[in-house]
């Protein structure tokens, strides 16, 4: 079977979706010349009015995508870096996220922002390197942080269908994995639908995005001590709780692994919602950024702020012991 | 090292202006390199090609105005005085850097002389130059601001903004278009509508085109906008045309992105800011800067990879001016 990269199947559901509805069109910077790799061969086999460059605009070229998709448009925004969101937050967040109930129903506002390069690209510094889902997943617009080809692909696809505006990070530590799959393999995932990709006993490890791969290794390392179950929220907004309480009615214990800043960040909703639903042997672990984490350049700065394996084994290590 | 740069020259110079386009080129050439072994990570945006730019508009500059820069930045932060064994070190993520390894190369400062940082977000600085402006302006004295940014830039709505700003509070500040032709990809004519100057000129500011290849021509520019800036008339939009010599950033090295034709990249660096001015000195003259420029450089590559690696258990540390300490993250 052929391998399919993440990036591959990011490009892969833009290409499909372009295909399957006229409505949808691509928006950005460099997506013409494709330099994040996500758009490659998009502008030449749709054209310059489904695939658009834009000026250097951020904040007009997101409400731009907000009037279109009033219009009946599915525009999909490419962002180059996390940060852009920042620059657009209220074009995101206080325009296209508030339409639909503001003008009492009459409006549904279907657009996707996708950012490939998600988190620390190691090496860009503080302005760079930011992971701001749970920003978005605090204003309630939907949120997906795949961290696999067959779920990037799939949730993509998701997020164009949606009717509401979606927000798709994709990781950088995550964009060069590869899986075997074939493009039949390939479908929607549903928004809010978490998964298991490993199954468990003792411990529920909750990994959002690449940290899904790390959870993984680690679950993989602790096997003769501990049995690891990973579950992969998918979407960070709506969040999948029954399938988090399911997998914890198992093991009774919960670790989060999560690249947010720890202050409000997306661990500690799971762990808030933790203690008030779940019945926990022992209390939970969250691995994070720091609070307020600025990434700073220098490689083993950068590395420092973010959770690592040893970091994740160590909180495994601590719930089972209390 | 002390014996060759004994002889000192104005940065206004002919001679003066030649050193700090060949330093900036030969720190670039260099730091490409360094990207290529490994030593510089997560790669540069080469300012080879524009050199004229930050050494005219420096020239014209006193050691207490201030500067903010762009993610091309290396030029302007050397030709305002930053040490480049120090400059190099940030870029290498060393502790003895400008920023001690915290910044690297899109976040260079050094206060000190007053450049108050590179930004990696386009547009961005524009407004931070006018608020210097302004500062400077309430602290009496005559000292100015200037604003280096792209042509990607005057599509963002902020510093269409800190224009108006500038104008309405008559602001010392001085914005420095680097009209290179592209940002990354985008060609100018599929960017802006328009023209560059006419944004300016919206605002009621003073506004040229020079040539941005002539550091003589830039310097003319900058010195009759800083005096008017000094001398209270506001702020001035000097758009300087330029070619980037190189990648958009040093990825492009290895990347299949084909956006400029290679006839276009030929011609586009024929004309070349360090033989325009080097044409202008003594043949003794420009083998003297040449050997100076390249001590110099071999010095700050030295100083560089010999300098130590920043300690991780540092790694918050700065991130509150009050010392204040985060709350880690890990399992803690
Ligand atoms: C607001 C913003 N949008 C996009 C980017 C990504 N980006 C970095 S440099 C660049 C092109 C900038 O072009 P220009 O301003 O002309 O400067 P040049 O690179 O040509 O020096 C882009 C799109 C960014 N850093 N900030
Ligand atoms: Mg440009």
């Amino acid at each position: 079977m052929p391998w399919l990269s993440y990036q591959k199947a990011l490009n892969r559901a833009l290409g499909d979706e372009l295909a399957r509805d006229p409505a949808v069109f691509v928006l950005g910077e460099d997506v013409r010349v494709a330099v994040s790799n996500v758009t490659a061969g998009l502008f030449k086999r749709f054209g310059p009015d489904r695939v658009l460059d834009t000026p250097l605009s951020e904040q007009a070229f997101t409400s731009f995508a907000t009037g279109a998709a009033l219009s009946g448009r599915r525009p999909v925004i490419e962002f180059q870096i996390p940060a852009l969101l920042y620059l657009a937050f209220e074009q995101i967040v206080n325009q296209a996220h508030k339409f639909s109930l503001m003008t009492g129903g009459q409006a549904r506002v279907p657009v996707t922002y996708l950012v490939p390069g998600s988190g620390s690209k190691t090496g860009w510094a503080g302005q760079h390197s930011d992971h701001p889902y749970a920003l978005f997943a605090h204003a309630g617009v939907k949120t997906a942080v795949p961290a696999t080809p067959e779920d990037a692909y799939g949730l993509l696809t998701s997020a164009i269908r949606d009717d509401d505006p979606v927000v798709v990070f994709a990781p950088a530590a995550a964009l060069g994995k590869r899986v075997d799959v074939d493009h039949e393999g390939l479908g929607p995932v549903p928004l809010g639908v978490g998964r298991v990709h490993r199954e468990g006993q003792d411990v529920t490890v909750v990994a959002i995005g690449h940290l899904v791969h790390d959870a993984l290794a680690v679950a993989e390392e602790l096997a003769d001590e501990v049995s690891v179950e990973v579950f992969d929220p998918r979407t960070v907004y709506p969040f999948d709780w029954d399938g988090l309480a399911a997998s914890v009615a198992r093991t009774g214990r919960l670790v989060v692994v999560d690249d947010s800043n720890r202050m409000c960040g997306l661990a500690a909703e799971v762990v808030a919602t933790a203690a008030e639903r779940f019945d926990l042997v022992s209390p939970p672990v969250r691995v994070t950024r720091p609070d307020g984490a600025v990434v700073p350049f220098a490689l083993a700065l950068d590395h420092a702020v973010q959770p690592d394996r040893a970091q994740l084994a160590a909180a495994i290590t601590k719930v089972l012991k209390q | 090292m002390a014996l060759l740069t004994a002889v000192a020259h104005a940065p206004g110079s002919d001679v003066g202006l030649y050193r700090t386009v060949r330093l900036i080129r030969r720190f670039e050439e260099r730091a490409v390199e360094l990207v290529r072994s490994g030593d510089i990570v997560g790669g540069i945006h080469p300012y080879t090609g524009q050199e004229a730019i930050a050494a005219g508009v420096c020239a014209a500059l006193r050691v207490d105005d201030v500067i903010t820069s762009t993610h091309r930045g290396h030029g302007h932060v050397l030709a305002k005085g930053a040490d480049p064994g120090r400059t190099l070190a940030e870029l290498a993520g060393r502790a003895t850097g400008l920023n001690r390894g915290r910044g690297g190369s899109m976040h260079a400062a050094d206060f000190a002389l007053g450049i108050l940082g590179a930004n990696a977000i386009v547009g961005a600085n524009g407004a931070i130059a006018a608020g210097a402006a302004w500062a400077a302006r309430q602290e009496g004295g005559d000292r100015v601001a200037v604003s280096f940014f792209g042509d990607g830039a005057v599509n963002q709505g902020v510093l269409l903004e800190a224009l108006n700003l500038a104008a309405l509070w008559r602001l010392p500040v001085l914005f420095v278009c680097e009209n290179n032709g592209y940002a990354t990809t985008l060609t100018v004519s599929d960017a802006v509508a328009g023209t560059i100057t006419g944004r300016g000129a919206a605002f009621g500011i003073p506004s040229a085109t020079v040539d941005g290849m002539d550091p003589r021509a830039v310097l003319d520019a900058a010195r009759e906008a800083v005096d008017r800036a000094r001398a209270g008339g506001g702020p001035s939009l000097v758009e300087c045309l330029t070619y980037r010599f190189d990648a958009h950033h040093t990825w492009e090295h290895k990347a299949r992105v084909r956006y400029r034709a290679d006839d276009e990249v030929r011609s586009g660096r024929e004309r070349d800011p360090v033989t325009i001015q080097g044409d202008r000195l003594s043949d003794e003259d420009r083998e003297r800067v040449d050997a100076e420029v390249e001590y110099t450089v071999d010095a700050a590559v030295a100083f560089a990879l010999g300098s130590p690696h920043p300690d991780p258990v540092g790694a918050l540390d700065h991130l509150y001016a009050t010392g204040m300490r985060a709350r880690p993250g890990g399992g803690g």
